[in-house]
C-alpha cells in the first residue's frame, strides 16, 4: 500500500466508527454538539498518532509477550498529557467532554491500531496510519455531533439555523438519540459500502 | 531491520522498566510544564464568573474566599469601597440532582444577577433556566421585600413564572439562590449595610 | 439513606450504559444470548466492586499524599489489567466451576471502560471507600440489567423480520436507544 493509502484508509473504508465500530463509548457520549465532536477527535487523533509513532519506532525493543503492557503504557502517557494540556488551555472543553478524556486510554481504536498495525510498520505509515484513522473518527463524531446538534437544538457549531422558537426534536441531544442517530448512520453507510463496492 | 528482542525474562522487564521511565519523566515534565497554566485557567475562570453577576470591580474577590456551609462568598471592591458579594451557591433539589449558580448579592441586599455554573438539568427543559427569560427575572430583585422574604415560582405563590414542564428545576433554582441570600444576610449584612446606607440606606 | 440514593441513581436512573454510556462494547457484543449476558454481568459486578475497593486505596494512600494525582490514569489501568490477571489465576485454582462459568469474560472485562470510568467517577465524587464500592456495585448491577434486557429483546428480534441493511449493530443500537427512552422515565425518581 502507498503512502497515501494508509493515510485515506481511514477515512471511509476502514472507518474506525461507522465501519469498524470501535470506540463507541465517545461517539455516543459526546456528540451532542458538533464542536464536541472536534475537540474529542482532535484529542484522540493526537494520542493515536504519538502512540503509532512510538511504538513503531519501539518495536523492536519490546519483547512480545509484553508487549499489550507497553503499549498501554505507551497510550496512557499521551492521554494523561493530553489531559493535562486540554485542562490548562482548552478547560470548558475539557470540562465539556470530562471523563471521556481520560477514557480514551480505553479506547479500542488505539490499541487496536497499535496492535494492528503500528508494531508490524514503519515509523511512516504507522504515523499517516494513526493520522488516517484519527481524522475519520474526528469527521465520523463530528458528523454525528452536527446531526445530533441541529435536529435537538437547530444549531450546528453553536450557529443557529432553526428559529429560536420553532420545536426543536429534543429527543435527539438525550441519551436514546445518541443511540438512533448511530444506528441509522452505520445502516446507511452499509447501505452506501455495498452499493458502491467500496 | 534488526531482530525483535527475544521474550526473556530479562528482556521483558528491561524493556519495560525503560519505558516506564522514559514515560515517567515526560509526564513529570509535562507536568510541571501545565501546572501553573492550569491553576492560571482554574483562577480565570473563577473570576470571568464574579465578572458576570456583579458590577464591574477591581480587587482580586479569589484572594479571600470565605466558605460557609459549603456557599463560596467572593467580596468584589471597587477603589476600596464594596460593590457586592458573589456566592458560589448550590441546591439538591434539581430534577437530575445538584447544581450550581453563581448569585451577584449588592451591599443592598439586592440580587443583581444570577449565572449557571454547573447543571445536567434536562436539556431542552430544565437547561432553560439559563436563558434570559427565566433568570432575568431575577435581576435587581429584593428578597427582603417579598412575602415571607423568601423567593418562590408562582405555583408556590411566589413571583417567578417557572419554566413551562420544568417546575422542579425552577423550584431548585429559587432554592438556591434563597439559600445564597439567607446566608448572606445572616453573615455579611450588617457589616455592608453601613457601606450601603451612605448611598441608598440598605433595605432589610 | 445515603447508600440507598446511590444505589437506585446508580442502578436505574444514570444507568452506565444506557445513560452514561460506559460500556457499550461489551453491551453491543455480549448481548445477543440471556445466558451469556447473565455469565458477563455477574464478572462485571465482581471486578468492579473490586477495581473499586484497590483503586480507592491507592488514590487516597498514595497518589494523593505523594502529590502524583495526575499519574491517575496510568496507575488505575493497571490496577485494574492487574486484578483481571489474579481474579483469573485465583478463580481458576480455588473456584474452577466458577471459572469455567465466567472465564472467558474476564479478558473481556480490562477493556470495558466502565470499569475505569467508574474508578474514576468514584474519586471524583469524594465517596467514602464504603460508598465507593456500594456505587460500583449497584453500577456493574446496572449494567448487568440493561445487558440481560437487551440480550431478552434481541433474542426475540432474530425470530422476527427485519430490513437486511439494519442487521447487525444498526438493530442492536436503536434497540438500545428505546430502551434507554424507556429508562429515561426513571429521571427525577430520587432527590
Amino acid at each position: 500500500m502507498s503512502n497515501l493509502k494508509h493515510l485515506t484508509n481511514g477515512f471511509i473504508k476502514e472507518n474506525p466508527t461507522f465501519v469498524l465500530v470501535l470506540g463507541t463509548c465517545p461517539t455516543l457520549a459526546v456528540t451532542t454538539a458538533a464542536m464536541n465532536g472536534i475537540g474529542m477527535g482532535a484529542a484522540t487523533t493526537f494520542v493515536l498518532v504519538f502512540s503509532n509513532l512510538l511504538i513503531a519506532a519501539l518495536k523492536n525493543f519490546i519483547p512480545d509477550k509484553v508487549r499489550i503492557a507497553a503499549f498501554i503504557l505507551v497510550i496512557a502517557t499521551f492521554v494523561t498529557i493530553v489531559d493535562l494540556v486540554m485542562k490548562a488551555y482548552t478547560p470548558d472543553l475539557y470540562k465539556t467532554l470530562g471523563i471521556f478524556i481520560p477514557l480514551i486510554v480505553v479506547n479500542c481504536i488505539i490499541l487496536g491500531r497499535a496492535e494492528a498495525f503500528a508494531q508490524k510498520n514503519a515509523v511512516v505509515p504507522a504515523i499517516l496510519d494513526g493520522l488516517g484513522m484519527g481524522i475519520g473518527f474526528t469527521l465520523a463524531i463530528t458528523l454525528m455531533g452536527s446531526i445530533r446538534e441541529l435536529l435537538g437544538n437547530g444549531t450546528i457549531f453553536d450557529i443557529r439555523l432553526v428559529s429560536q422558537d420553532a420545536r426543536t426534536i429534543l429527543i435527539f441531544i438525550l441519551p436514546p438519540g445518541a443511540f438512533i442517530t448511530y444506528g441509522y448512520l452505520i445502516a446507511i453507510m452499509n447501505r452506501v459500502k455495498s452499493k458502491y463496492s467500496l | 531491520m534488526s531482530k525483535k528482542l527475544e521474550s526473556t525474562l530479562k528482556n521483558m522487564v528491561l524493556s519495560l522498566l525503560l519505558i516506564s521511565a522514559v514515560m515517567s519523566a515526560a509526564l513529570g515534565f509535562v507536568y510541571s510544564a501545565t501546572k501553573e497554566p492550569i491553576e492560571k485557567a482554574n483562577k480565570a475562570k473563577e473570576i470571568q464568573a464574579v465578572k458576570e453577576v456583579l458590577p464591574p470591580f477591581d480587587n482580586d474577590p479569589t484572594a479571600n474566599v470565605k466558605e460557609i456551609d459549603g456557599l463560596l462568598f467572593y467580596q468584589a471592591l471597587k477603589d476600596g469601597k464594596p460593590v457586592g458579594y458573589a456566592v458560589k451557591t448550590f441546591t439538591d433539589k434539581g430534577f437530575s440532582g445538584r447544581f450550581d449558580l453563581m448569585v451577584g448579592i449588592r451591599p443592598d441586599g439586592s440580587i443583581n444577577t444570577v449565572v449557571v455554573l454547573e447543571q445536567k438539568e434536562t436539556p431542552g427543559l430544565g437547561t432553560k433556566m439559563k436563558e434570559p427569560k427565566f433568570k432575568n427575572q431575577f435581576d435587581g430583585l429584593s428578597i427582603g421585600n417579598l412575602k415571607g422574604k423568601s423567593v418562590k415560582v408562582k405555583k408556590d405563590g411566589g413571583t417567578i413564572d417557572a419554566i413551562t414542564a420544568a417546575t422542579i428545576s425552577s423550584r431548585a433554582f429559587c432554592d438556591g439562590v434563597q439559600k445564597a441570600y439567607d446566608l448572606y444576610m445572616k453573615n455579611f449584612a450588617s457589616a455592608v449595610a453601613d457601606s450601603a446606607s451612605v448611598k441608598e440606606g440598605g433595605q432589610k | 439513606m445515603e447508600l440507598v440514593k446511590i444505589i437506585i441513581l446508580a442502578l436505574v436512573v444514570n444507568n452506565v450504559v444506557l445513560a452514561q454510556f460506559l460500556g457499550i462494547c461489551p453491551f453491543l457484543g455480549v448481548s445477543n444470548k440471556v445466558g451469556t449476558s447473565v455469565g458477563m454481568g455477574a464478572a462485571v459486578i465482581f471486578v468492579m466492586a473490586l477495581a473499586n475497593l484497590v483503586t480507592w486505596i491507592i488514590q487516597n494512600y498514595v497518589l494523593v499524599p505523594m502529590h502524583i494525582e495526575f499519574m491517575q490514569t496510568i496507575t488505575f489501568i493497571f490496577v485494574i489489567a492487574f486484578l483481571v490477571q489474579v481474579v483469573e489465576i485465583i478463580l481458576k485454582k480455588a473456584a474452577p466451576a466458577l471459572y469455567q462459568a465466567l472465564g472467558i469474560y474476564l479478558p473481556l472485562i480490562t477493556t470495558n471502560c466502565a470499569v475505569l470510568g467508574i474508578a474514576i467517577l468514584a474519586v471524583q465524587k469524594n465517596y467514602s471507600l464504603v460508598a465507593s464500592v456500594v456505587y460500583a456495585s449497584s453500577i456493574a448491577a446496572g449494567f448487568t440489567l440493561a445487558l440481560i434486557l437487551m440480550a431478552g429483546i434481541r433474542e426475540q428480534l432474530e425470530l422476527n423480520g427485519y430490513p437486511k441493511g439494519m442487521k447487525g449493530f444498526p438493530l442492536s443500537l436503536i434497540t438500545a436507544g428505546l430502551l434507554s427512552l424507556a429508562f429515561m422515565g426513571f429521571s427525577g425518581l430520587v432527590k
